[in-house]
């Protein structure tokens, strides 16, 4: 399967489980709402240039908030964290080139502890992002940091169950191949 | 000029990426002052579409529960007849003219008309409702939402099969009620912690309150019929900075699981708002 049909299938696979199964779920504590979508950005392929990712985080947030009912909402978040993937997975992989061998980025591709720490940061900024957005108007600070650290934490784990239950086969690719 | 152009050039997708931030900032702040997003009306029409049909599955889930709700609310209703209520015969000759009963000259106020929900929102701070029930099926923008426990929101939007109301659990609801024990009023909102339990503000504190008490709608409320049921007072708190009270009320409606509600239409809205709005004349 081409990786640009695969991306289009992920695509709706996350739309539709975050809004038909997590967003359905009755809240964990008073505001906690599991939030995965935002995976299938991390997801997408090295070779992507930095305009087309940008525009396909847009449309992946926009489709969201349709879904849910508040456009701009979750596409805000989004396209920041496209903005600054690029910088980061440079910063985390620049010695190996492994943005050259393998697909996408992966455990496999990057390695556990920087593909953790990967994953780790930008689940924290999307959910900063998307937290102060949407709490601008209510401003109780303890409210906006514990509502943060847990969608975090929930957010790391169902990314660390998602990894274990699909893993992704990534091919490496060689010169001589 | 050629300055510009390679500035552009180098910083384009940083400049790409600002112009999609301030979109999406332009689209939240738009649509939450006024309700009015720019493809609302389309993509209700569309993202309803698929809700129908996910909705079919879930409300197998809910069935039992369901079915209690439509049973109490029968017996509710079935109470309120006027059958049940008989009074021994004082006078010598009934007289029962019916024709004279029904010309009497009232009009009729409020409209119901019962709808589906096919999305529901309890966990965001702007909370909303989606009915399977739209402008060509009698829906317009301002009519209020009443379930079987009790009030739920007022329509914002509407395509032709959908309508979308902003539920009570928004930040920017307000909802006109007041006590039922002595009728003074107050204001509903929500703060947004906890989707059980809404504020009423505006109660002087020289009142007397009891945990228990019961909430309905004012009279004043344009969109709601009167005394229809907001919730009960959970817990009391005096405003340190004014003359009122902040009332914690626990909603009747349980929003969790909402299925069916109705919706309410004012027949005289129009023609009251166009009065108030009306310049005063001699003042």
């Amino acid at each position: 399967m081409s990786l640009f049909i695969k991306n289009i299938f992920r695509f709706m696979l996350f739309i539709l489980l975050q809004v038909y199964v997590l967003n359905q779920i009755p809240p964990l504590h008073q505001f906690i709402t599991p939030y995965l979508y935002f995976l299938f950005i991390l997801w997408l392929p090295f070779s992507i240039s930095r305009l087309g990712l940008l525009l396909v985080a847009f449309l992946l947030g926009i489709t969201l908030d349709y879904f849910v009912g508040t456009p701009g909402l979750h596409a805000a978040p989004c396209v920041l964290i496209a903005y600054l993937r690029p910088f980061l997975i440079n910063v985390l992989i620049s010695q190996e080139g492994a943005e050259l061998n393998y697909a996408e980025p992966s455990i496999k591709s990057m390695g556990f502890a920087p593909y953790g720490l990967y994953v780790l940061v930008f689940t924290f900024i999307h959910h900063f992002y998307l937290v102060l957005i949407e709490w601008l108007s209510f401003g109780n600070f303890i409210y906006f940091l514990g509502k943060v650290t847990a969608t975090t934490g929930i957010s790391l784990l169902l990314i660390f169950i998602s990894e274990m239950m699909f893993f992704r086969k990534q091919k490496f690719r060689t010169n001589t191949a | 000029m050629r300055n510009i152009f390679i500035f552009i050039r180098r910083y384009f997708t940083f400049l790409c990426f600002i112009t999609l931030q301030i979109i999406c900032i332009v689209f939240l702040v738009n649509f939450n002052t006024t309700h009015e997003a720019v493809f609302a009306g389309i993509a209700n029409e569309v993202t309803g579409s698929v809700n129908t049909e996910f909705n079919k599955v879930q409300n197998y889930f809910h069935l039992r529960e369901n079915n209690r709700l439509l049973l109490d609310e029968n017996t509710r209703l079935k109470n309120m007849l006027g059958i049940n209520f008989e009074s021994p015969d004082t006078t010598k000759q009934a007289i029962i003219d019916s024709i004279y009963r029904d010309t009497t000259g009232r009009q009729r106020k409020f409209i119901w008309l019962p709808a589906k929900v096919v999305n529901n929102s309890v966990s965001s701070q702007l909370n909303y409702i989606t009915l399977h029930r739209g402008s060509a099926q009698g829906i317009k923008k301002d009519m209020a939402v009443v379930g079987p426990q009790g009030t739920v929101g007022v329509v914002i939007d509407v395509s032709e099969n959908y309508s979308k109301v902003m539920s009570m659990l928004h930040q920017n609801s307000i909802v006109s009620a007041m006590l039922k024990k002595n009728t003074i009023s107050g204001k509903i909102n929500w703060t947004g912690e906890d989707p059980r339990y809404v504020t009423l503000n505006g109660i002087p504190k020289t009142t007397a309150l009891k945990k228990g008490d019961t909430v309905v709608t004012s009279q004043y409320s344009s969109t709601f019929p009167p005394n229809i049921m907001v919730g009960t007072i959970e817990a009391v708190k005096k405003d340190p900075a004014n003359n009122y009270f902040i009332i914690k009320v626990k909603t009747a409606t349980d929003f969790y699981t909402l299925e069916y509600v109705n919706v309410v239409e004012n027949a005289q809205l129009t023609e009251q708002r166009k009065l108030e709005q009306a310049p005063v004349k001699n003042q």
